[in-house]
């Protein structure tokens, strides 16, 4: 099993963190900051795991995970959704879409890095 | 011959006896079973009124005169009554569906109820019948100085006989036609009586023929070889005279007040008229029949100067048939009376009605008309016109000395009134035409006819006399006898061209120039149009009609059941078997209050009297009618604002809704972007301490790495909620501005110092001219810089030239200060244009950006506050922002 994930977000402060806490995990962390071009990018890189913002300049991330949902390539990426709204219509909308878990930000670093290993060993669908 | 009170005795008789059927038939009208009242031919004969003594004796006399020029004042009714059918219907419908009580009324009404116009065309009734009146005493008296002991006869004198017979007349009148202000103006026992009359005269007419063809000559052969023999056949007949009188008596008989009262007013039911207009033609030929055989044998056998107007009673005499010249005497007495009873009372109507009546109530100041007071001052009126009416013809006739052939006076009269035509004509088939115009026609046709015709009759004293003949002024073409320089004309046919003529010319050129009132419009439709909207008179039942018709009405107002026992108790109450009430004053008055509960008081009245033609419905009733109606109107139209009111709120409180809705929305989209912006730097301070926390085997430098992140997120914290308060003030109008004096250019350097950019000689290069900003402010000199603060941070995080450059450019304009931000990078998308000032609008190209993209937001506010704006400058290669300053931020250097 694969130890590559694709990280879509476009906070740098945020992406550092992450980067930081999974590279530790022993995971192999890209990042990719656009919206717009996110689909080409995990088109290129087939990622193991994706950890996708929903807040991102040029295209949503829920476009982008309905969107993967539809490639026969992609429609069982295991995505990690990750979102600074904190209502819970939009953590229903992504699972809803087929996100395999979900994250509200701010999240404790323990809570990502135990998400992002049950997302990608198939583990049952959760978030908080 | 007769002694004079043996004559007086008889006429006393007769006059008594034509109370009886007067009376008797007034009785049986109120009780609603005279039959034969309501009989075509009763109205026929109360027609004959038209041939007055006037033509009992005078035309015999004519004849004698002038041939056959006698038929002329026959042949115009009976062409009017024959050809004219459909007018005569016309005038009876206006007449009945407008409860016209008089000819000027008719007029009055039908110019928007003309109170000036009616008065007119009473005084020009009164005047053109006044002459009328006289030639009937004059005939009168002449046939009792012919009939009655010549030595008596003296003894009491011409004047006092006509005083006398004055004096009678308007007893008769007053009885008969003033005895209640029931009036729908009907007189059914004085019509019976005149009917009577007509009978009588005809009958007298007839015998005195048959005595003549039969007892003088020897049948009608004889009589018309007697008449070829007479120097009557000689007479040529002047054709313009023929068609000039038979006009002017087709006129008389429409504009007559005497016949409009029994043609229009006294009509009970439009379908007599269908008979008339045959009946009435046989009567007026019968009448004309033996005309001319008494004429020529007057002429061969009574002595020469004796006065043909009188050959009908003189003949008789001369053959010692006193029965027969007794019953010609009551014939011509028959025909003076009934010709003055009718136009006596016609003109007191017409006298009260629009002269006496409007002149009280204006004195008294607008009493109720149909208070009891005031139904006693009309009775009163009308009995006071008919006394002054018959004491006009006493002083006309002994001023005019009884001289003039009774057939010229009467021609006269009847150019008189022939001037109501046009208007009367006009009315009934114009719409067009206007009270202006009638009173224009009018009012000039009769003065032409006063002063052509009237005047040189009538003036005998030697005081007009000099202006008659010489022309006022000494105008000779003014002169009556010369008018316009006319001479050797027919003066009658004179002045009816001329008085007829521009009478028509100026009714139809004033109208024409001239708008209709509205009223008179409303009027005119009800008149020209009368046969589109009203129903022909039912037959006059009576009483038990009008109750009926009551009961309907009550019926539709009331309900069936509650009208149904009204009816039933008044029955009762009044001793009637029958289910239906007589409808006297107190049940009328009973029923309008029961009415009134639903309809209003003015309305009930109205229709109760519509029905009952109890009375005119007056222009005050209809005011009253129209006030109620008013105020149903306005009560409905403040119904109908309410509900209109109603919707409205209903409107706006939907806008509201939708607008708390659209509200609440906002707020739901603003605090998930909060906390969008809120949470964003604290997953970055929450994972950076939390891996600060676990502590080992960090490096130092990855330590203070993750440090320097968590404060620059803290500080990106306290900067969101500061902007966040600032635009929470601006937005809430509760900033209170520091204005105070400055120059542009120390807040433009104040602004690029806050920057950083001068010391660090920075990203971006300023391009400032310090030429133009020397310009003194008088404004909140930092909340300006916060706005110039955020634009040149704007452009230093934006601008993606390779060499940025911001470009301040200051544009002083008439009344204000431009200050232009451009830098040199790719400037905004045009799509996005439309949302930099949005809240949390931040540019998609930009991966970093530190803001919450609350920056232009909060200059935009700035500026208004500051009473000037921010826009942004399309189309000018790289982003462009201007500042405008408004006038009164600029200090008067």
């Amino acid at each position: 099993m694969g130890r590559r994930v694709l990280l879509v977000e476009d906070e740098i402060n945020i992406f550092e963190a992450i980067s930081f806490l999974l590279s530790r995990d022993g995971w192999e962390v890209s990042g990719h900051g656009n919206g717009a071009t996110a689909l080409d990018e995990i088109a290129r890189l087939d990622p193991d795991v994706l950890v996708l913002d929903v807040m991102l300049p040029g295209r949503s991330g829920l476009d982008i995970l309905r969107d993967l949902r539809k490639q026969p390539e992609t429609s069982d990426l295991p995505v990690l959704m990750l979102t600074a709204k904190g209502q819970s219509k939009d953590r229903d909308l992504a699972l809803a879409l087929g996100a395999n878990a979900y994250l509200t930000k701010p999240f404790s670093n323990s809570e990502m890095v135990e998400t992002l290993n049950r997302v990608a060993t198939g583990g049952q669908k959760a978030g908080t | 011959m007769l002694s004079l009170d043996g004559l007086v005795a008889i006429c006393v008789v007769y006059v008594v006896a034509l109370f009886g059927i007067a009376f008797l038939a007034e009785k049986k009208a109120t009780e609603g079973s005279a039959r034969w009242l309501n009989s075509p031919f009763v109205y026929t004969l109360s027609l004959s009124i038209y041939t007055t003594a006037w033509t009992f004796y005078g035309a015999v006399g004519s004849a004698a005169r002038s041939g056959l020029e006698f038929m002329t004042i026959y042949l115009g009714p009976t062409l009017v009554f024959i050809g004219w059918f459909w007018l005569l219907r016309k005038m009876v419908r206006i007449g009945r569906a407008q409860r016209i009580t008089s000819i000027a009324d008719m007029i009055s009404s039908r110019y928007g109820k003309s109170g000036a116009l009616a008065a007119l065309v009473t005084v020009l009734a009164v005047i053109g019948t006044t002459p009328y009146v006289a030639l009937q005493l004059q005939s009168v008296t002449l046939s009792f100085s012919v009939f009655a002991d010549p030595g008596e006869f003296a003894a009491l004198g011409t004047d006092t006989t006509a005083v006398w017979v004055a004096g009678g007349l308007a007893l008769f009148t007053i009885i008969f036609g003033t005895r209640s202000l029931d009036v729908n103006e009907r007189h059914p026992g004085l019509v019976s009586a005149i009917a009577l009359e007509a009978i009588v005269k005809l009958a007298a007419l007839l015998a005195v023929g048959v005595f003549v063809v039969w007892g003088v000559a020897e049948g009608p052969e004889d009589i018309l070889a007697r008449i070829d023999e007479s120097p009557i056949s000689e007479w040529t007949s002047n054709g313009a005279r023929w068609v000039g009188l038979t006009t002017l008596s087709a006129a008389a008989i429409l504009c007559l007040p005497r016949m409009f009262q029994v043609l229009v007013v006294e009509n009970a039911n439009e379908g007599h008229l269908a008979t008339a207009s045959w009946a009435f033609p046989l009567y007026l030929l019968l009448m004309s029949l033996f005309v001319l055989p008494i004429a020529v044998v007057g002429l061969q056998v009574l002595p020469e100067g004796a006065n043909p107007d009188l050959y009908v009673l003189t003949l008789p005499l001369a053959f010692d048939q006193d029965m027969l010249a007794l019953l010609v005497f009551l014939g011509g007495f028959s025909s003076a009376t009934s010709m003055v009873i009718v136009a006596a009372l016609a003109l007191s109507t017409m006298l009260s009605n629009h002269i006496i009546v409007p002149i009280w109530l204006w004195v008294t100041k607008g009493e109720d008309p149909m208070s009891g007071d005031m139904r006693r001052v009309a009775l009163m009126a009308r009995r006071l016109s008919i006394i002054g009416v018959l004491f006009l013809g006493l002083i006309y006739y002994r001023s005019s000395g009884g001289s003039a052939a009774l057939a010229s006076i009467g021609l006269i009269a009847f150019l008189g009134v022939s001037q109501v035509l046009p208007a009367l004509l006009g009315g009934i088939f114009w719409r067009g035409a206007t009270r202006a115009g009638a009173l224009a026609g009018i009012a000039a046709g009769f003065a032409i006819w006063a002063w052509v015709l009237l005047m040189p009759n009538a003036a005998t004293s030697g005081l007009m006399q000099g202006t008659l003949e010489h022309g006022p002024f000494g105008i000779g073409w003014l002169r009556p006898s010369t008018p316009l320089g006319i001479r050797g004309a027919d003066p009658l046919l004179t002045a009816m061209v001329l008085s007829l003529g521009i009478n028509t010319f100026l009714f139809t050129f004033v109208s024409l120039i001239t708008f209709p009132s509205p009223m008179e419009r409303l009027q005119g439709a009800q008149f020209v149009n009368v046969f589109d909207h009203s129903a022909p008179t039912p037959g006059w039942q009576g009483g038990a009609a009008a109750a009926d018709d009551l009961l309907i009405m009550a019926q539709r107002i009331l309900g069936t059941g509650r009208a149904g026992r009204l009816f039933q108790q008044a029955a009762a109450a009044q001793g009637r078997a029958a289910s239906l009430p007589d409808p006297n004053p107190d049940f009328l008055k009973m029923l309008e209050r029961e009415l009134a509960g639903s309809v209003g008081a003015a309305t009930a009245h109205a229709m109760v009297y519509q029905i009952t033609g109890g009375a005119t419905v007056s222009v005050r009733d209809l005011l009253a009618v129209a006030d109620e109606t008013a105020q149903m109107m306005e009560y409905s139209s403040q119904l109908e604002r309410q509900s209109s009111e109603l919707t409205r709120t209903a409107a706006r409180l939907r806008e509201a809704n939708q607008k708390l809705t659209e509200l609440a929305e906002q707020k739901d989209t603003f605090l998930s972007q909060i906390s969008h912006e809120l949470r964003t730097p604290m997953t970055s301070i929450r994972a950076f301490s939390e891996l600060l926390m676990q502590g080992e085997g960090l490096e130092d430098e990855t330590r203070q790495k993750f440090s320097r992140i968590i404060h620059t997120e803290s500080m990106r914290l306290t900067r969101l909620l500061d902007d966040l308060l600032d635009l929470s003030v601006l937005e809430h109008g509760r900033v209170t501005l520091n204005e105070s004096p400055v120059t542009l250019a120390e807040v433009l350097d104040k602004a690029e110092a806050a920057t950083g950019v001068m010391e660090s000689g920075g990203r971006i290069r300023i391009v400032r001219d310090r030429e133009t900003e020397q310009i003194d402010l008088l404004t909140d000199g930092d909340r300006l810089a916060q706005v110039f603060i955020n634009l040149i941070s704007n452009a230093q995080k934006y601008c993606d030239a390779e060499e940025p450059e911001l470009r301040i450019r200051v544009q002083r304009q008439p009344g204000r200060v431009d200050v232009e931000f451009s830098d040199n990078g790719s400037g905004i998308p045009t799509r996005q244009q439309s949302l930099i000032f949005e809240k949390f609008t931040r540019l998609e190209t930009t991966r970093d950006a530190q803001g919450a993209g609350l920056g232009l937001a909060i200059s935009r506010e700035i500026m208004q506050r500051l009473g000037g704006r921010l826009s942004y400058v399309p189309g000018q290669g790289g982003a462009a922002f201007r500042v405008r300053l408004p006038g009164r931020a600029l200090r008067a250097a």
